[in-house]
């Protein structure tokens, strides 16, 4: 398989690229760091991969996003599979008092998925097919108190899928919108984990079978979708009583 | 955060640091503002207080390969990969990992921390003579390499040294070249303590051996036990085997760990393999890691927690001390749910490694009132005959059992003053123990 892989060094990304380099894979990987994506080139080559290649690039502040996804294009010839895992969890308390962090964390976390996926629309319609992998977050799923501001980030990013979705089924692309749970990576760290918490290697095993059976929207874990089909079936007038 | 062994014991609250990159784990070294002393954690399987502080740094996303090479068979990979992991990758290449404890879910660098041992210490010593490099991050950020040619001294402090030389970022492995994966299997019953002991010496050439123990049997059937032997099978599985795995999501009532249904787990396994095979063909998982398969089993000790109290006793006077030692358990009726007896080789010149030529003996005991009391009138049996505790399992040995028993700690401490003259490195046993 040929992927692209966008916010590699993530925990998610780096236990998925894994999975695929073992499958011997051929690999395009964007990220901030560059050591990083070093040491992971090598990690992944000695899996398996049949070809890894890197690109160091800050997605938020380079808004030409054509350009990775072209080098991306011309290094794997055509593109099976895009998977965008890049974000960051911002602080819900200063985001409430100050406009300028909730339009950072709209950017990180939406804005820049979304004309990221933009750009692969064009190629993937230009190769008349390919999978696009994006992963969100089921706090999208209902503004909750804790964490509204990347709750209503990742909800743009995924009701943005659902139309994609759509309007890419005819040129036989197909759109998977991840929604992972409680995530015990470096993004949570230093938060108390519970039972409820899952490994980002698990993650990776969801996201891969989601994608070789094509679902539409994975929970990860699977679990997820009975919880937040719990929270989403609470009233309003008891909801927003809640400090969940 | 909460943090604990993976005893569950002692609990507490500290700062836990999972830097993503060798970089920020150097970076967080030298904030200026915080000279708080810290400990590198790496999976978080000692059982006890070893990699427990106010300050904690977790090397679990040090997880990549760097070199595998096979004319010299060996993989340099990151400090927090797991045994798992490893085995994973090289296990269909032909190779094995030639020291494996009783879990796969250690990190590397926990494994070169703790020097830990396996079944087959008799024959192959410990984990860390299978290191054939390690890099080191000392107090200063700096990074160097450590090898029984390179800083030799540090070397060996760092192998069994706690974490207390300083973080250890990478290592190269010397691996073993095996025909199969899969272990033929001889188990083997022993009706008391005695007999168990001569089955063990008798089957020293066996390549893998440990013996379980039933601890509640008391009087004629006072150590009766089942021993395991092991060989790599001829041909067979090459590739790594996935097991589906049960979970324990919770602590249990620690009320179902009673004398009762230990009594009873016991003797079910003892039974079982009485009237089951005496050969039998079986996976590595089975084999080495029996536990692995109940995924958290140590929820099922209850919410205040377990103590694992391992002890390796020399030769001379062995069998009256384990006996004596295991009189004493019985008539205090806090009996261990599993208990593990394996003869060990040499020894070998790292200052804190706990194996030497004898027996050791794990005993897994619930967190109650009158454990430790227990557990210190055990001590003085084990030191009036020359042994000594695992460092790795240890939550509560004071300064004096530790200093009477591990007799290089000065020479390791000499060591340690010259690369952290501070005691940035520390633990909550470090203190307890007086290396800090």
């Amino acid at each position: 398989m040929k992927i692209l892989i966008i916010g590699a060094t993530s925990a998610i990304a780096k236990s998925t690229a894994r999975i695929y380099a073992e499958r011997n894979s051929q690999l395009f990987l964007v990220g901030r760091d560059e050591n990083r994506l070093n040491e992971m080139k090598i990690d992944l080559e000695l899996r398996g991969a049949s070809s890894v290649r890197i690109l160091a690039l800050d997605i938020v502040e380079h808004e030409e996003h054509a350009i990775p996804i072209n080098l991306a294009a011309k290094f794997l010839e055509n593109i099976d599979l895009t998977l965008i895992c890049h974000g960051s969890l911002p602080n819900q308390e200063s985001c409430e008092t100050n406009f300028k962090e909730i339009e950072k964390a709209i950017k990180i976390n939406a804005l820049s998925t979304i004309s990221l996926c933009t750009e692969i629309s064009k190629q993937f319609k230009k190769q008349k097919g390919g999978t696009l992998a994006v992963i969100t977050s089921v706090a999208g799923e209902r503004g909750r108190q804790p964490n509204f501001i990347y709750g209503a980030a990742k909800s743009m990013v995924s009701t943005y899928l659902q139309g994609l979705r759509g309007k890419l089924l005819p040129f036989g692309i197909h759109v998977i919108d991840i929604k992972p749970g409680l995530v015990d990576s470096p993004m949570t760290a230093g938060l108390d984990k519970g039972p409820l918490w899952a490994t980002p290697e698990s993650i990776a095993v969801q996201i891969v079978n989601g994608v070789s059976r094509k679902q539409h929207t994975v929970y990860a874990p699977s679990y997820w979708r009975f919880i937040m089909f719990a929270v989403r079936s609470i009233p309003e007038f008891i909801f927003k009583k809640l400090k969940i | 955060m909460r943090l604990q062994g993976w005893g569950r014991f002692p609990d507490i609250a500290a700062e836990f640091i999972e830097p993503v990159s060798v970089e920020l784990i150097q970076k967080s070294l030298k904030e200026k503002n915080k000279v708080l002393p810290l400990i590198p954690r790496g999976a978080g399987r000692s059982y006890g207080d070893s990699a427990l502080a106010s300050r904690v740094i977790s090397t679990r996303f040090l997880d990549q390969f760097i070199a595998f090479d096979h004319k010299t068979q060996t993989i340099q990979c990151g400090s927090g990969t797991t045994l798992d992991t490893v085995l994973k990758f090289i296990t269909p290449k032909g190779y094995f990992i030639p020291v494996l404890p009783g879990t796969k879910y250690v990190s590397i660098g926990g494994a070169i921390a703790a020097d830990i041992h396996g079944k087959n210490h008799h024959k192959s010593g410990s984990f860390c003579s299978y290191v054939s490099e390690l890099s080191l991050m000392l107090a200063n950020g700096e990074i160097i390499k450590c090898s029984e040619t390179k800083n030799p001294d540090l070397f060996q402090a760092t192998c069994g040294g706690m974490g207390l030389t300083g973080i250890i970022v990478d290592a190269v492995l010397l691996l073993k070249r095996v025909t199969s994966v899969s272990i033929r299997k001889r188990s083997l019953i022993a009706r008391d303590l005695t007999e168990c002991m001569d089955i063990i010496d008798e089957t020293e050439d066996s390549e893998y051996s440990v013996a379980w123990l039933d601890c509640l049997a008391s009087k004629a059937r006072l150590g009766r036990s089942i021993i395991h032997l092991g060989e790599h099978c001829e041909n067979g599985r090459a590739e790594h085997e996935s097991r589906r795995r049960m979970s324990i999501p919770f602590s249990t009532p620690s009320i179902l760990l009673n004398k009762c249904s230990i009594s009873l787990f016991n003797s079910a396994l003892y039974n079982l393999r009485k009237y089951g095979s005496e050969l039998s063909t079986v996976g590595y998982d089975s084999y080495f890691f029996p536990l692995d398969f109940i995924k958290n089993w140590n929820r099922l000790y209850g919410p205040q927690g377990f103590l694992q109290y391992q002890f390796a006793i020399p030769i001379t006077n062995s069998k009256q001390s384990i006996s004596e030692v295991l009189k004493k358990i019985h008539a205090s009726g806090k009996g261990p749910l599993l208990s593990v007896l394996k003869k060990f080789g040499e020894g070998n010149n790292n200052y804190l490694s706990f194996p030497f030529r004898g027996y050791s003996l794990a005993l897994d005991f619930k967190k109650e009132v009158g454990l430790f009391p227990l557990l210190a009138e055990l001590d003085e049996i084990i030191l009036a005959n020359g042994g000594r505790l695992y460092l790795a399992k240890d939550a509560r040995m004071t300064e004096d059992v530790f200093k009477r028993s591990y007799l290089d700690w000065e020479k390791f401490l000499n060591v340690k003053s010259k690369v952290d003259p501070n005691h940035l490195f520390a633990s909550l046993q470090s203190n307890r123990i007086g290396l800090t």
